[in-house]
């Protein structure tokens, strides 16, 4: 049995062991480079230079990082009423969708002030709505949500190719993308927002919604645990038979952890669609969604961690493009792969490094101090 | 110590089961089928068993008694291999043996009956004793070997079970059987048996000690565990006392008695019964009416109940486990859904068209103590203070408009912890990290502070420590004294018949017999648990005088 | 009549095409379930089998080879599966979607640095393949009314993957229900108290069950990239280990009802191609994402439970501790 709980400080199982796991991962990745003959600190410094080392850099780096910390909320939410979300990809497109068939609808009629809240609530809905049919199935007829989820975002991309084929396609263009957003649909970008006040930034798409982005994470950090209904969402994630005996219905909570965790996805949409394409187009989830599980995983589902490991992934991605730049054999697939081993690694090897690191700690701990009697 | 082998072999097997022989004179003698020298055992701080030495003679049947916790299970368990003793020797007939998994103990002719069966459900009888011990990577010639087998067992030592039934669906005194054949299968001659009777009524317990000497006869050793004083009494040679993880005496059983082995066992004078006033009883404040429950494969769990509970009053349902208190319970706090029938709560009715939800129920002022703490009653990551609005949460105490009040619930947690006497008093603590009798008056806390109308209470004091049992009984009294209407449900006869003011027996789903507490005794209700005999047989039978010795408090 | 056989033939062949690796992937998937893990990650292991298989049939020219090592990397995943889940009580969804994801990525990282072509590995030849065998006799007896065409037109000229599929399920019946090793799996998926208290290694037995798993997509994973393709292509499983999962699960965890399942999709799925581009009333010609999207579209349907609820093993997903 481990050692009992007052002896080893929260931090050590908060901070420390989370580290421990994720250092494991990039070890493994650096194993993999190694690999395939790219020298593993050369690609960890092309990294760090192309994420953080210049203006346009950090652009990129905090534009990607808004997408994951969307689809990382959104694992998280769901992971905390017991439940996987897989299915981010497919929900953030169709909240994406959603959003854009607002815009389109109404952007030479409305202001922009009035478009935006109507954009969110859209994307919202079509991600919440997206979300809701595996979340039904899963908690009126027993589906495991995983493969629903899985299938959704299948189907998902059947149905944006065929949207945009047929029936949002521009007469006469050969590119399957709707048609560009009047200036009142489109999100000022940072670059453009700063230079208002006369800061000079280099162009890059990050742009309005990574405030957006903060204030989800506030918000959900809120409803989770000062809520009472984030009460029900934990207490159902955590033991099922007691939220029942509370008097919870475990299936509707199913539902809204759910729906919110499909219109936590759908903003990436909004970031996307109304602030960096200004169009509707296809595949501009890009594999975001999957990203937010490791991203969940490595935040340990908690808002704070979630921003921290969304600027890693953010780096990740950026650097990584910096790194394909310098050495063709890399591709943004070698992310996904570190992806994979941040889920293994933080995920389900998760308590590995537990006993490892505990008794490190003791030792150590020991050494500095005389050993405190031992309890009768 | 002398020797009591039983050395009557054609003695047969009926009627009340057979006190121990005198003691044969000792001599030599056979080496004891079992010793155990300076067994010591820790997790992390905590030490299970510290410098335990036992002896089991061969051919005996021996108990080991002490409460929750004193450390018997860890014992047994280092004895089958589950863990490894952090020092001291083992010693099967003489010879030391090292076990360090199930498969050495088998193989050193140890076999063990659990508290909680592992069957697999699904299977037939003849592949649950075949599991493990199969003659061949191919079955089917192992299939017909182990029927063989398993009649010539079945014939020796009289334990008859129906070899292709699923094991999920015999009952609960056959599934033992099939446990015990199990071991034997196996070729053991010493069998562990590790409370076995929380699942059989008083007769079934009877048939299950006649089994035991049976084979005591064939020349196998037992060693039972248990905490019950009266199993102790009625069937063992010999009984060891464990207490705080260490083993604090060995008697004879014939030369000891309930009390000094009571005192043993918790170390100071016990009180077997509370002293409680006569009830001051008031209104009906749940009236129950032919309610029914049928669960998914048609049997009816709940068969046509009815009964009152009136302000005031303690009224207690025994039954063996498994005949449907369980379910009653949950029918009654809104967790399961009525078939037919209805019940009137506070005034007002539900039934199948009109279900409870635990929500209502609270709202109407009832609380309910689940009987699993850590399944239904706590969340075991949640912190302590969590864990105590459990079911309250929406309450205007504990939310201020869409946000919930930090402060508040902290010192509320922290006010109820200190009126019950939970330690640590910590509401920030993880809800696991609390021992099980803390648990449980976290519990009773949440529900007792709001002084509930009704209250329904199940196993109230399963898994927690003599001293806590006697807070937790105490507290219950003075709900039914404060006029709360008291509905009990509990396997232990004794709590039972301490507590409450009315009794009634449920066997089957259905309501057998209702009696005043201070006409019952132990032989009729079992007969009544057991559906041997009608109500007005059970009083006949047995007339009673009051069960337990009473004792003033400390 | 000759017409209507000739596309009774098409049918069956393109449900066998589709049915085989699901097949495979679905008895693998029992073996792990059944012992009471889950195993997401089927997808993952066939991915990675094909991707290996693939490789090795472009490097060495040998079929058999290219299946060995495909074997190989799937039970090496299997094996990483078992270490998570079973030593180190990880949760079973999370490490399957784990390696899912890693196969994901890797496959195509490998693929860049040692191919160069964007992920693909280069297509080979037939002797590096899996290809159609004539079974003894179909010749002679092809003229034979209705009996001969079946034999020779049906049953015979598949490649040596398919029938090594159908033989599976009979194969997984007999080792799960006939053998020692069978009945402990049935027992430690249901209880494993049972099995732990009986002597027997709960992990031992569960990581055997993991490695047939392994085994098994293996020759999933092959068949897809050298039998009925001649290549790997990213992502080339698209979704079929899942749809496995579904029809493993459809079929109760039970060989011969998940085989129909697979059957059964094939089916449809060889069904719908034909109706691409046929023109319903009201709706227009069949939208080919439609069809894409159909596999998808059933499995949530066959999982909808709306015909028929199943009973997992009862133990699954619950990582074993000593109850104490």
């Amino acid at each position: 049995m481990s050692p009992p709980a007052g002896k080893i400080p929260r931090w050590v199982d908060v901070a420390l062991i989370p580290l421990v796991n994720i250092a494991l991962a990039f070890l493994v990745s650096g194993v993999i480079f190694w690999f395939i003959d790219v020298d593993p600190l050369f690609a960890v410094e092309i990294i760090f230079y192309g994420a953080f080392g210049y203006d346009l850099a950090i652009g990129y780096t905090l534009y990607y990082t808004t997408n994951f910390v969307f689809t990382g909320l959104a694992v998280a939410v769901a992971f905390h009423a017991g439940l996987f979300n897989i299915g981010g990809e497919g929900q953030a497109y169709i909240g994406g969708l959603g959003a854009a068939l607002g815009i389109l609808a109404v952007d030479h009629l409305l202001p922009f002030y009035l478009i935006l809240p109507l954009a969110i609530l859209l994307a919202a809905a079509f991600g919440a709505a997206w979300a809701a049919i595996p979340a039904y199935l899963q908690a009126y007829r027993g589906s495991h949500i995983v493969i629903t989820t899985i299938m959704f975002n299948f189907i998902a991309a059947a149905l944006m190719v065929y949207l945009m084929v047929n029936v949002l396609i521009q007469p006469g263009s050969m590119s399957p993308e709707s048609r560009e957003f009047a200036p009142a649909g489109q999100l000022p970008f940072m670059h453009e927002m700063l230079g208002w006040v006369g800061i000079a930034m280099t162009p890059s798409p990050l742009n309005l919604s990574v405030v957006w982005a903060a204030v989800c994470c506030v918000l959900v950090w809120a409803f989770i645990w000062h809520t009472r209904w984030g009460y029900e969402i934990r207490t159902v994630g955590a033991n099922e038979t007691a939220a029942v005996y509370a008097g919870i219905d475990p299936r509707r909570v199913v539902m809204l952890a759910m729906c919110l965790s499909g219109a936590l996805a759908g903003f990436l949409g909004i970031n996307e669609v109304m602030g960096v394409h200004h169009r509707l187009l296809l595949n501009f989830t890009a594999g975001y969604g999957f990203t937010g599980i490791a991203v969940a995983l490595m935040g340990r589902n908690h808002p704070v961690g979630i921003v921290l490991a969304s600027l890693l992934f953010g780096m990740l991605y950026q650097g990584g493009a910096e790194l394909a730049f310098e050495e063709p054999k890399v591709t943004r697939e070698m992310v996904v792969t570190i992806q994979g081993l941040v889920i293994l690694f933080s995920g389900a090897l998760a308590h590995m490094m537990k006993g490892p690191v505990e008794r490190a700690y003791l030792w150590l701990a020991g050494g500095l101090q005389r050993p405190a009697a031992q309890e009768g | 110590m002398a020797d009591t082998t039983n050395s009557s072999p054609g003695r047969p097997a009926t009627g009340p089961v057979p006190a121990p022989s005198a003691p044969a004179p000792s001599g030599g003698g056979a080496p004891p089928a079992i010793e155990l020298r300076h067994i010591s055992k820790a997790f992390g701080s905590v030490r299970a068993n510290r410098d335990v030495c036992l002896t089991v003679k061969a051919g005996t049947i021996h108990g080991i008694i002490g409460e929750n916790g004193a450390g018997k299970s860890t014992l047994m368990s280092i004895l089958y291999g589950f863990y490894e003793a952090d020092s001291g020797e083992i010693l099967i007939g003489g010879r030391p043996v090292a076990i360090r998994s199930s498969r050495d103990a088998i193989a050193a002719g140890i076999g063990m009956v659990h508290q909680h069966f592992m069957l697999v459900d699904t299977m037939s009888v003849v592949e649950n004793i075949m599991l493990g011990a199969e003659s061949g990577a191919i079955l089917t010639s192992s299939v017909e070997k182990a029927r063989a087998e398993l009649q010539r067992l079945e014939r020796d030592y009289d334990l008859e079970v129906d070899p292709d039934a699923l094991a999920g669906e015999l009952p609960v005194g056959q599934q033992q059987r099939v446990e015990i054949l199990k071991a034997l299968y196996r070729g053991a001659d010493v069998l562990i048996l590790d409370e076995p009777t929380g699942v059989l009524t008083p007769q079934e317990t009877d048939q299950l000690f006649r089994i035991l000497d049976s084979l005591r006869r064939q020349g196998v050793t037992v060693v039972l565990i248990t905490h019950k004083l009266r199993e102790i009494m009625a069937i063992t040679d010999n009984v060891s006392v464990m207490r705080g993880g260490e083993m604090v005496a060995d008697r004879v059983t014939a030369e000891t008695s309930k009390e000094e082995l009571a005192e043993l066992m918790v170390g100071r004078k016990v009180l077997l019964s509370l002293d409680k006033q006569a009830p001051r009883v008031g209104d009906t404040v749940l009236a129950v009416d032919g309610l029914t429950f049928v669960d998914r494969a048609g049997v009816a769990r709940v068969d046509h109940v009815s009964f009152t509970v009136r302000a005031g009053e303690i009224v207690g349902v025994a039954g063996v486990s498994g005949n449907g208190q369980s379910e009653l319970l949950e029918l009654l706090s809104g967790i399961r859904p009525v078939t037919s029938g209805s019940f009137d709560l506070l005034g007002e009715r539900f039934s199948a068209t009109r279900p409870l939800d635990p929500s209502t129920m609270r709202s109407l002022r009832a609380a309910h103590v689940p009987e699993d703490r850590l399944r239904t009653g706590l969340v075991r990551t949640f912190a302590a203070e969590e864990s105590a609005i459990l079911g309250y949460h929406n309450d205007t105490l504990y939310n201020a408009g869409p946000f919930m009040k930090g402060e508040a619930i902290r010192r509320d947690c922290a006010a109820k912890m200190h009126d019950f006497d939970v330690r640590p008093q910590a509401p920030v603590l993880k809800t696991a990290n609390f021992s099980g009798g803390n648990q449980q008056k976290i519990v009773l806390a949440r529900e007792l502070s709001r002084a509930p109308r009704l209250l329904l209470v199940g196993q109230p004091t399963r898994g927690v420590d003599i001293g806590a049992i006697e807070f937790i009984h105490r507290n219950l009294i003075a709900m039914r004294d404060a006029g709360s209407a008291v509905l009990l449900v509990s396997v232990e006869l004794d709590e039972i018949m301490s507590l409450s003011d009315r009794i009634l027996v449920m066997f089957e789903g259905r309501i057998v017999g209702e009696v005043p507490a201070a006409e019952a005794n132990e032989r009729m209700l079992g007969l009544m648990m057991a559906n041997a005999a009608s109500e007005e047989e059970a009083r006949h039978k047995s007339p009673g005088l009051p069960g337990a010795i009473t004792v003033e408090p400390e | 009549m000759a017409d209507f056989l000739f596309s009774l033939l098409l049918i069956v062949d393109a449900t066998l095409r589709v049915a085989t690796p699901l097949v495979f992937a679905a008895m693998a998937g029992l073996f792990s379930e059944r012992s009471g893990v889950i195993d997401i990650s089927l997808e993952g292991k066939m991915l990675a089998a094909a991707f290996a298989a693939a490789s090795t049939a472009a490097v060495t020219g040998s079929a058999w080879l290219a299946l060995g090592a495909g074997i190989g990397v799937s039970v090496a995943l299997g094996l990483l599966h078992g270490f998570a889940c079973i030593t180190h009580r990880g949760d079973q969804v999370v490490s399957g979607v784990a390696i899912n994801i890693l196969v994901s990525g890797l496959t195509v990282v490998l693929g860049i640095a040692w191919f160069q072509r964007g992920g693909q590995t280069p297509s080979v030849g037939p002797d590096a393949r899996f290809t159609p065998i004539r079974l003894p006799g179909a010749d002679a007896l092809a003229d034979v009314p209705v009996i001969g065409a079946l034999y020779s037109e049906l049953l015979s000229g598949h490649n040596l993957l398919v029938y090594l599929a159908f033989a599976a399920v009979p194969l997984t019946w007999w080792v799960v229900y006939r053998t020692r090793f069978g009945l402990r799996l049935r027992a430690v998926g249901e209880n494993p108290g049972a099995v732990d208290t009986a002597g027997i290694s709960v992990a031992w037995l569960r990581y055997r069950a993991v490695l047939c798993a392994g085994a098994l997509c293996g020759f999933a994973g092959t068949y897809l990239s050298i039998a009925q393709n001649a290549a790997f292509g990213r992502e080339m499983t698209a979704g079929q280990g899942y749809i496995a999962l579904a029809a493993l699960i459809f079929g109760k965890w039970r060989p011969v009802p998940a085989m129909l399942a697979c059957l059964m999709f094939g089916f449809l799925d060889a069904v719908a191609i034909r109706l691409q581009g046929v023109v319903v009333p009201v709706i227009g010609p069949i939208p080919v994402q439609l069809i894409q999207a159909l596999p998808y579209v059933m499995t949530v349907v066959l999982l909808a439970g709306f015909i028929g609820r199943a009973v997992a093993p009862k133990a699954i997903g619950r990582p074993y501790v000593k109850e104490r």
